[in-house]
């Protein structure tokens, strides 16, 4: 018998029930909540009658609606519909008795960033939250990946999840990785080779000796932005640095269970002779940093890059939809990535709003300033205790000295749901993870990139490779 | 959930491809806490020539005449047909939720994002897979013919033209019985609640880390 993918050992741990039509009940260990997805399905709760089946697996925290300039209180939030939802999770969680982590709590963040950093998700677990970068959780070997409202509804009242057993597919980057080329440049170029539904159907394992030289910061910007490839979750195997990285959080097991718990997440690796559906071997050595110039993410290319020419594409669909982007972001076939001026820089998100990226970013902008024609450059971190930390090691004050404003935790710029918004035109060098049509503010024109990357942005007031500054 | 049996309805065609969730319902009209009241800001930047927000009288705005679906021969349409990976983005069940509430209950695609197509099944709405020719020749004749109707049966899993050309289409059993019987999926979930007892039970004593660790709050 073949052995085993890691996905196929997550799965066949979960495994509740199978059923005779193929699909399955799976057990979830985490469910993160936040404000926009879970209203409804607290509401559908009440409707029915139906209690959570459990209130230990489940924890809550405010983040796309949030203001990221201080406020003490939900009445201080300006917008009234933002206002609503934040007052709604804070009544369905003390109502229902499940943890939040509210307003002025220094746990408070990105559900992504805070549910790794309080160890509430913990290798070999399933999770899910409303929202699809659930998938970050993924770097610590965990199944995880976003659910739908309804699905909300059906975890807080059965603790299981309605799933069919997806394909598995090994995406492997061999090799040392380039001075200046970070895990955001590694996801950003796999999904310009496989496009942006290269993954639909799949569960994408990262693996070879280029992810495992990663941080697990940069594995879970990886593992973030497997639903930019089209993959619902995206992992890691476990090895020294997941282990050491779980340690001490607070709520990670400790004493015997902590023994435990090592022995078997030392498992949680594909075996040799496991068995991928699809591998896509990827040179480490060939990745640049990577700087997106369209609407989809697959329209990503290195910086040292010129504009394609959608004459050359020979698919219509595709040609159409080069032709659309180029108009939305007001840029020509055959202009250089490194021509493109910013406006606006935000440096945060799910993606890249941990400490290590803000470390990253603060290396570059160190004793430089914010271009004159730069309107605005922000940075935005993920949690009140990535903001703690940074605070501590200094890293507010290089960024504040170089003309960056220095804000609260939250989604902030990366979905224009708060007031930080991108205006009509307006070109932003982001570390987010879209850059759909209007993501970041109606007719903005986001460009997706590094920490690094977005920082030198901001210095020169157009892109550079970063790598010239090395 | 509203059952699905059978549709006879009118076409619209949305000719772009990987039409995203940021595209089907803008993310600030995400924040109402209600299931209902997202179809008049369906597809909103591009139905819209200026800029919608929650709680404007959408009568008033102005309408962007060039959008497909604003076109008087496409009001009243509730079959959408669309491109490749249609969906993609977000996990944001508002999408099948403001394409329902447009009057849509069935889409045709050659493929969809993950999470839209599931939650799609969740809310009674049928998303079908057609291969990328069919597709093709339904758009030639949506487009040629004012008031294009297609008869959808999901019991016997077709899409038949007017002419009367019938394609077969692929769909998983349980997501079937599902939408054909309208049945809630937690009902469904919870007749096994003792096999998730005995799972709780057994995970427990493997690894008991899982459990008890987030407090409950007080
Ligand atoms: S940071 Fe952006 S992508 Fe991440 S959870 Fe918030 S809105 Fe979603």
């Amino acid at each position: 018998m073949a052995g085993k993918t890691l996905y196929d050992k997550l799965w066949d741990a979960h495994l509740v029930k199978q059923r005779d039509d193929g699909s399955a009940l799976i057990y979830i260990d985490r469910h993160i909540i936040h404000e926009v997805t879970s209203p409804q399905a607290f509401e559908g709760l009440r409707l029915a009658g139906r209690q959570p089946w459990r209130l230990d697996t489940n924890v809550a925290t405010i983040d796309h609606n949030v203001p990221t300039t201080p406020f003490r209180s939900a009445a201080e939030i300006e917008d009234e519909t933002s206002r609503i939802q934040v007052q709604t999770l804070e009544e369905n969680t003390k109502a229902f008795g499940i943890l939040e982590f509210g307003i002025g709590d220094v746990r408070q963040g990105i559900v992504h960033v805070m549910a790794p950093e309080q160890g509430a998700v913990l290798p070999g677990m399933t999770v899910v939250c409303g929202d699809s970068h659930t998938s970050t959780n993924g770097a610590l070997a965990c199944l995880a990946h976003g659910i739908g409202t309804s699905e909300v509804e059906h975890v807080l009242a059965t603790q299981c999840l309605v799933a069919k057993k997806m394909k598995n597919m090994l995406v492997r980057v061999e090799g040392t990785l380039g001075a200046g080329v970070t895990a955001k440049d590694v996801v950003l170029h796999i999904i310009g080779v496989i496009g942006t539904a290269g993954g639909t159907g799949y569960a994408m394992e990262f693996g070879g000796s280029a992810i495992r030289s990663l941080s697990m910061e940069g594995r879970m910007s990886i593992c973030n932005m497997s639903i930019e490839a089209g993959a619902r979750a995206g992992m890691v195997a476990v090895d020294d640095k997941t282990i050491e990285y779980v340690k001490g959080r607070p709520f990670a097991p400790t004493g015997a269970n902590w023994d435990k718990a090592v022995t078997w997440w030392k498992t949680l690796h594909s075996d040799a002779d496991a068995k991928f559906d699809t591998v896509v071997e990827i040179r480490a050595e060939d990745i640049k940093p990577q700087v997106s110039w369209g609407t989809s993410p697959e329209m990503v290319l290195p910086v040292d890059a010129v504009l394609p020419d959608p004459q050359a594409e020979s698919d219509d669909v595709k040609r159409n939809g080069m032709l659309r982007a180029y108009e939305y972001m007001g840029l020509k076939p055959g202009m250089k990535i490194t021509d493109i001026k910013v406006d606006r820089v935000f440096i945060g998100s799910c993606t890249n709003s941990r400490i290590e990226d803000l470390r990253a970013a603060a290396a570059v902008a160190k004793g430089k300033k914010v271009a004159g024609s730069v309107k605005q450059a922000m940075v935005v971190p993920g949690s009140g205790l990535v903001k703690k930390q940074a605070e501590a090691e200094g890293l507010d004050a290089i960024f504040k000295a170089a003309g960056f404003e220095w804000r609260e935790p939250g989604c902030s710029m990366c979905l224009a749901m708060n007031p930080d918004k991108l205006l009509p035109g307006e070109h932003c060098a982001s570390t987010s993870n879209r850059n759909f049509e209007g993501r970041q503010g109606n007719g903005g024109r986001t460009h997706l990139c590094s920490p690094a990357m977005a920082a030198a942005a901001a210095i020169a007031g157009h892109f550079v490779d970063v790598r010239e500054g090395i | 959930m509203e059952k699905f049996t059978t549709l006879k309805g009118l076409v619209a065609p949305l000719d772009r491809a990987n039409v995203d969730t940021d595209l089907i319902i803008p993310k600030q009209f995400l924040k109402s806490i209600f299931k209902s009241g997202y179809g008049p800001n369906l597809f909103d930047e591009l139905r819209y020539l200026d800029e919608g927000q929650p709680g404007m009288d959408n009568s008033k705005r102005p309408l962007n005449k060039d959008f497909v679906l604003n076109q008087p021969r496409y009001q009243g349409a509730q079959v959408l047909l669309a491109r490749r990976n249609f969906g993609c983005g977000s996990s944001r069940e508002h999408a099948p939720w403001a394409l329902m509430d447009q009057g849509f209950r069935a889409l045709i695609a050659p493929s969809y994002a993950d999470i839209f197509f599931n939650n799609s099944f969740k809310n009674g709405l049928l998303p079908i897979i057609l291969s990328e020719e069919q597709v093709e020749q339904l758009f030639r004749e949506t487009q040629a013919t004012e008031g294009y109707q297609l008869a959808i049966d999901l019991e016997k899993q077709t899409v038949t033209t007017p002419s009367g050309q019938s394609f077969a289409f692929e769909i998983d059993a349980f997501r079937k019985h599902c939408l054909l019987n309208g049945l809630d999926d937690i009902g469904l979930t919870l007749q096994d609640a003792d096999a998730i007892r005995a799972y709780e039970a057994k995970r427990a004593a493997e690894a008991p880390w899982v459990f008890n660790a987030i407090a409950k709050r007080t």
